[in-house]
C-alpha cells in the first residue's frame, strides 16, 4: 500500500468561462494529486441571473454529487477549510474569461514604440480596443477627451517616453486622461495603469489618486526605444482584472474574497502554466483556447510568453462581426459537404445569438469546425508576430512549437479526436515535429492558477495523464509536386518491431502507436525536403509516447493550399477526414 | 439545469424602468398615469467640448492665468463672453467662442462643454408610474400581452398593428407595402429585401415586427427611422407558432414596440407590449426556470429550429446525436406531434 510522501491538501478550481462555469476538484490519490471529477453548470453572469455565483454553487452541487463529498454547507457556503469529518476543501482558485470584453483606451508616444507595446499589452487579456491615442494622433486635446467621454472605457492603460527621456509629451498625455476622467461622473471613471516613463509616476500618484478608482504602477513597458518588458505590466493588469470585473458583474467579490484572491484572467493563467512547462522542457510551447468569446494563442521559449487574446475571434458572440475579418468564401473554404453561402451566414448570427448551443446535426457540424479552423487560422497569423522568436523554417510559416496545447469545447467535444487533430492541423499548419494535446477539461489555466498555492500539484496532474495526447505531427516541407515521394518515416515500438511508411506530398499518413507504448521514430527526407531541422536532413526522435491518432505526418504542404474548385476540395477534404478516422 | 426564458405570454403585469442618460428633471409623479407619447422626464446633452488656452492666449504664465479668468466651474457663457483679461496699457481679452458651460479650470487653461440640445424621455408604454428614481428616471408598470423577441435597431414606436402575416411563413414583398399600413405597425414574416424597409419609409409606418430578417438587411435596419424587431432571429425562418398566434389574435389593437438591442450582460431585450385591460393584476413573468416536463420550449437550432414543442423527459444519461456529438438532451414532442431528442442547450423555455 503506498504512502504519500506528501502534505495532501485538496484543492477546488472554479474555471468560469462565458458559457460554462465548470468545478473541478483535485486531491492525493496514492500519495500524489490527482484530477479527480469536474462538475459544471451554464455561467450567470448574464440576466437575469446576474450574479456568478448562482453558476459557481450549481456547478460545485453538481461536482458534490459526482465526487460523493459534500463542498457546501446548507446556506449553500463553501466549506472552507476541509473539516475532519469529511466535508470541504483546503484550497480554492478560480480563472475568469466570462464578460463582455473590458473597454479600454491606450494611450503612447511613438507608434512603433510604445504605442506598438502598449497594445500588445493589452492584448493580452480580455480588453476591446475602443480607442488609440498617440503622438500623431491628428485630434486635438478636446476632441480625444470627447472621445473618451462618448466610449465610457472601462480601463486606461498609459504607456510612453523612455526612462530618462523627455517628459513634456507624456505631461500632454496626461493631461487628457485627467480631464477626462475628471469630466466622466464618479461612478464611470476607469481603472488607470501607469506603464510610462517612470520619472512622472509620482505626479500621476498625484494627479491622479483621488480621481478615479483603481490606479496601478507598472514598470515601463519600453524603458528604452530597443527594449520591451511587457511582463512586469501583464503581471499588474492581471491583478486589476477581477477588480474591474468586480464593478461590472456581482459574485466576483465572493469569489474573490474566497480564492484568498488567487481569481486570475483565465489567459494569464494558461500562460502562466505554458511558461512553466516551457521552461522544464526547454522547448518552444504553444496553447491554443478557441472560447465562445475570444481566442487566445499563447506561445513561450526561453523564459519568455507571449499572449495574444482576441475578443474578435469566438465561437459565439463574435461570430456576427467575423466577415469584418474574413470572406465568406474563406469561412467556407473547410466544409466537407456542399453547403450554401445563406445557410452558413445564418448559422453565424443564429450561434452569435445563442452562444451555448451546440450543432446537432451533420451539416451544423461541419459549418462549426469550418468556421472554428477560419477563426484559429486567423488568430493564430495575427499572433505570429509576437509569438517568442523561434526559428520560422520559411518566412511567413509556423514556428516551431512542440507541444501544441489545445482547448475550447468545439475541439473538446468533437465526436472524433481525428476531427479534433485535423481542425488543428488545417488552422495551425505547424512545422516539423509537434506534439499536439488536447486540454479536453480546460484544466491548463486551472494549473496555472493552482501553482500560485500549490507548485506540485500541476506536475502531477499532468503526469497523471490528465491531458489528451492527441498525436505526434511530423509536418515535413517541400516544393515536390502532388504526389512526389518526400519523406521515409520508420518507427521503431519498444516491443522491437517496425513500421516503415512513405509519405508522398500532399497527403496525410498514419503510423498507429497506441497509448501506453512507446516508439523511436526516424525520419529520412527525399530530395529537398525539410522535416524539421532543415533542407534534406534527417533525424531520430526517441521515446515517441504513443496517442490516440499515433504518429501522423501532415505532408501537405505549408502554407496549405486547398483547391479552387470546390467539388475536389469536399473530396480532398473528405479524403483527409477519413485517413484520421472520420 | 437553469434554463433561458422568452417571454410570450397573453396576459401579464410588466414592470419597466425608463432612464434617462443623465440627470435631469422628473415630469411625473408616483401614480400618474401615462400614455406612450408623455414626456416624463426632460435633461440636456452635451457631449463636445472646447479647451480654451487662456495662458497661451494671453502669453502669461498658467498660475497667473488661472487669476485672470474671471469665472468658475458651472458658469453659463454666452457666445463671446469674455473669460479673462490680462492686465496693462492695452488689455487683451479671451472670450467664449460658443455659448456653453464651464466644467474645467486649471494650468491656465478651462474647458467649455458647449453644444448642449434637450433631450425628451417619452414613457414608451401606457401605464402607471409606479416608482420615481430621483433625477433618473421612472418605473412604469402595465397590464398586457408580452412578446419578446431576439433583435431590435434601438426605436421604440407605439401604434395600431395591422396583421400581414396569415401564416407563419409569410415572407414580406415590397410591393404588400401600400398606403394602407402609413402611420401603422405592421406585423410580418421574413424581409429578404430591402426594398421593403425603403417603402416602409416613404410611407412612413411606425414599425414593424418580422418573424425573420435576412441579415444581410442589419446595416439598413439599423438607418430605419422606426422601430424594427425581429421575434425569431436573422435568416429565413417561420415566426414560431406561439408568438404569430398572440401576435396575430391581437391586430388591430395598439401596442407598444421598443426595438432595443438584445444584450444578455445588461438583460436589455427587444419586446412587444400589447396593453389589455384587466379586473385582477395577473402574475409577474418568471425570468428563471429549471428545465422540467410539462415546459413549452423552442428550439434554437436545426434539426426544427424555432419549432415549438412540450419538453417530456430530461434524459438522466447524455445521448450521442447523430452528428456523433454527446449531449445531455431532452424528449420534446413538437406541436405536429412529432418527437425529437433535444440538446438541453438548445431550448428555451417559453412563457
Amino acid at each position: 500500500m503506498p504512502t504519500s510522501l506528501i502534505e495532501g491538501s485538496s484543492l477546488l478550481a472554479l474555471d468560469i468561462g462565458s458559457t460554462t462555469t465548470r468545478a473541478s476538484y483535485f486531491d492525493v490519490v496514492d500519495g500524489r494529486y490527482r484530477f479527480i471529477a469536474v462538475g459544471q453548470s451554464p455561467t450567470t453572469a448574464a440576466a437575469p441571473v446576474n450574479d456568478l455565483g448562482q453558476g459557481v454553487r450549481q456547478a460545485i452541487a453538481d461536482l458534490e454529487v459526482l465526487i460523493g463529498r459534500r463542498l457546501m454547507d446548507d446556506d449553500k457556503h463553501l466549506i472552507l477549510p476541509a473539516q475532519p469529518e469529511g466535508t470541504g476543501v483546503d484550497n480554492l482558485v478560480s480563472i475568469l474569461s466570462a464578460g463582455p470584453a473590458i473597454k479600454t483606451v491606450v494611450f503612447g508616444l511613438l507608434s512603433e514604440v510604445s504605442l506598438e507595446s502598449v497594445q500588445k499589452l493589452a492584448h493580452s487579456t480580455y480588453l476591446r480596443l475602443v480607442d488609440v491615442i498617440g503622438m500623431n494622433d491628428n485630434r486635438q486635446t478636446h476632441e480625444q477627451v470627447d472621445a473618451i467621454l462618448r466610449q465610457m472605457p472601462d480601463l486606461i492603460l498609459i504607456s510612453g517616453g523612455t526612462e530618462g527621456g523627455a517628459s513634456h509629451t507624456m505631461k500632454k498625455v496626461l493631461e487628457v486622461v485627467g480631464l477626462s476622467c475628471y469630466l466622466l461622473p464618479e461612478d464611470k471613471r476607469p481603472a488607470v495603469l501607469y506603464a510610462g516613463n517612470q520619472d512622472l509616476a509620482d505626479e500621476v500618484k498625484a494627479s491622479f489618486e483621488k480621481l478615479v478608482p483603481m490606479l496601478h504602477f507598472s514598470p515601463n513597458i519600453r524603458p528604452s526605444l530597443e527594449i520591451e518588458n511587457l511582463e512586469p505590466a501583464e503581471k499588474e493588469l492581471a491583478s486589476m482584472y477581477p477588480r474591474i470585473r468586480q464593478r461590472q458583474m456581482m459574485g466576483v467579490e465572493e469569489i474573490s474574497a474566497l480564492s484568498g484572491g488567487k481569481l486570475f484572467p483565465t489567459s494569464f493563467a494558461q500562460g502562466r502554466m505554458i511558461r512553466f512547462l516551457s521552461n522544464i522542457s526547454e522547448k518552444a510551447t504553444m496553447n491554443v483556447d478557441l472560447g465562445a468569446s475570444s481566442t487566445t494563442v499563447s506561445g513561450a521559449m526561453g523564459g519568455r510568453l507571449s499572449l495574444n487574446v482576441f475578443p474578435h475571434f469566438g465561437l459565439g458572440e463574435p461570430l456576427s462581426g467575423l466577415l469584418r475579418h474574413t470572406t465568406i468564401e474563406e469561412a467556407m473554404q473547410w466544409l466537407p459537404i456542399d453547403i450554401s453561402a445563406d445557410i452558413v451566414r445564418d448559422y453565424m448570427y443564429t450561434k452569435a445569438m445563442y452562444p451555448a448551443t451546440i450543432p446537432a446535426t451533420t451539416e451544423e457540424l461541419a459549418i462549426e469546425q469550418s468556421l472554428a479552423r477560419q477563426i484559429l487560422y486567423l488568430a493564430v497569423r495575427q499572433a505570429l508576430g509576437n509569438l517568442p522568436k523561434a526559428r520560422p523554417p520559411r518566412a511567413g510559416l509556423m514556428p516551431n512549437f512542440d507541444p501544441i496545447f489545445a482547448s475550447g469545447s468545439v475541439f473538446a467535444a468533437a465526436p472524433t479526436l481525428g476531427q479534433s487533430l485535423l481542425m488543428l492541423l488545417d488552422a495551425i499548419q505547424p512545422t516539423g515535429f509537434s506534439t499536439f494535446i488536447l486540454d479536453q477539461g480546460n484544466l491548463l489555466g486551472i494549473l496555472g492558477a493552482a501553482a500560485e498555492c500549490n507548485t506540485l500539484l500541476p506536475i502531477h496532474v499532468i503526469e497523471s495523464g490528465a491531458f489528451i495526447n492527441l498525436g505526434a505531427v511530423i509536418s515535413p516541407l517541400s516544393n515536390a509536386g502532388a504526389g512526389t515521394l518526400i519523406l521515409r518515416a520508420r518507427l521503431t515500438y519498444d516491443n522491437g518491431e517496425e513500421t516503415m511508411v512513405e509519405a508522398k506530398q500532399g497527403a496525410i499518413e498514419i503510423i498507429p502507436l497506441v497509448v501506453g507504448r512507446t516508439g523511436n521514430l526516424r525520419l529520412e527526407p527525399v530530395g529537398r525536403t525539410d522535416a524539421g531541422i532543415g533542407f534534406g536532413r534527417a533525424y531520430r526522435v526517441d521515446g515517441v509516447q504513443g496517442s490516440a491518432l499515433g504518429v501522423v505526418i501532415d505532408a501537405r504542404g505549408r502554407p496549405l493550399r486547398l483547391p479552387s474548385d470546390a467539388a475536389r476540395r469536399r473530396e480532398l477534404l473528405k479524403k483527409w477526414l477519413w485517413t484520421v478516422g472520420g | 439545469m437553469l434554463a433561458p426564458v422568452t417571454h410570450i405570454i397573453p396576459l401579464t403585469t410588466i414592470i419597466r424602468t425608463r432612464m434617462l442618460p443623465t440627470a435631469g428633471t422628473i415630469q411625473v409623479r408616483s401614480g400618474d398615469k401615462v400614455a406612450p407619447a408623455d414626456v416624463v422626464a426632460e435633461t440636456t446633452i452635451a457631449r463636445e467640448h472646447i479647451l480654451i488656452d487662456v495662458a497661451h492666449a494671453l502669453g502669461v504664465p498658467p498660475a497667473k492665468a488661472d487669476r485672470l479668468i474671471k469665472c468658475s466651474r458651472g458658469d453659463k457663457l454666452a457666445k463671446n463672453a469674455v473669460i479673462a483679461r490680462s492686465d496693462g496699457i492695452i488689455p487683451r481679452s479671451v472670450k467664449a467662442p460658443r455659448e456653453g458651460r464651464v466644467v474645467a479650470i486649471g494650468g491656465g487653461q478651462l474647458m467649455l462643454e458647449v453644444g448642449e440640445t434637450p433631450f425628451e424621455l417619452r414613457a414608451g408604454y401606457p401605464g402607471i408610474v409606479a416608482q420615481i428614481i430621483e433625477n433618473r428616471g421612472i418605473v412604469i408598470q402595465t397590464t398586457g400581452a408580452l412578446v419578446q423577441g431576439i433583435w431590435g435597431n434601438g426605436r421604440m414606436e407605439y401604434g395600431l398593428m395591422i396583421n400581414l402575416a396569415e401564416q407563419p411563413n409569410h415572407v414580406l414583398q415590397p410591393a404588400d407595402v401600400d398606403v394602407s399600413l402609413r402611420g401603422s405597425i405592421i406585423l410580418a414574416g421574413h424581409v429578404g429585401d430591402e426594398k421593403v424597409f425603403r417603402n416602409a419609409t416613404d410611407l412612413p409606418i411606425r414599425g414593424m415586427i418580422l418573424g425573420s430578417m435576412a441579415p444581410s438587411l442589419v446595416p439598413l435596419a439599423m438607418q430605419m427611422k422606426y422601430p424594427i424587431l425581429v421575434v425569431d432571429g436573422l435568416g429565413r425562418r417561420n415566426m414560431n407558432m406561439a408568438a404569430h398566434k398572440l401576435l396575430s389574435t391581437n391586430e388591430k389593437r395598439e401596442v407598444a414596440v421598443n426595438a432595443e438591442p438584445f444584450d444578455r450582460y445588461a438583460g436589455t431585450r427587444p419586446e412587444v407590449v400589447i396593453p389589455l385591460p384587466v379586473a385582477q393584476e395577473p402574475p409577474l413573468p418568471r425570468d428563471l426556470e429549471v428545465f422540467a416536463p410539462g415546459q413549452i420550449v423552442r428550439l434554437l437550432r436545426n434539426p426544427r429550429q424555432g419549432a415549438v414543442g412540450t419538453l417530456e423527459v430530461v434524459r438522466s444519461v447524455p445521448v450521442i446525436l447523430p452528428n456523433g456529438i454527446k449531449a445531455v438532451c431532452a424528449d420534446v414532442r413538437l406541436e405536429s406531434n412529432e418527437q425529437l431528442v433535444v440538446p438541453l442547450v438548445n431550448l428555451e423555455v417559453l412563457g
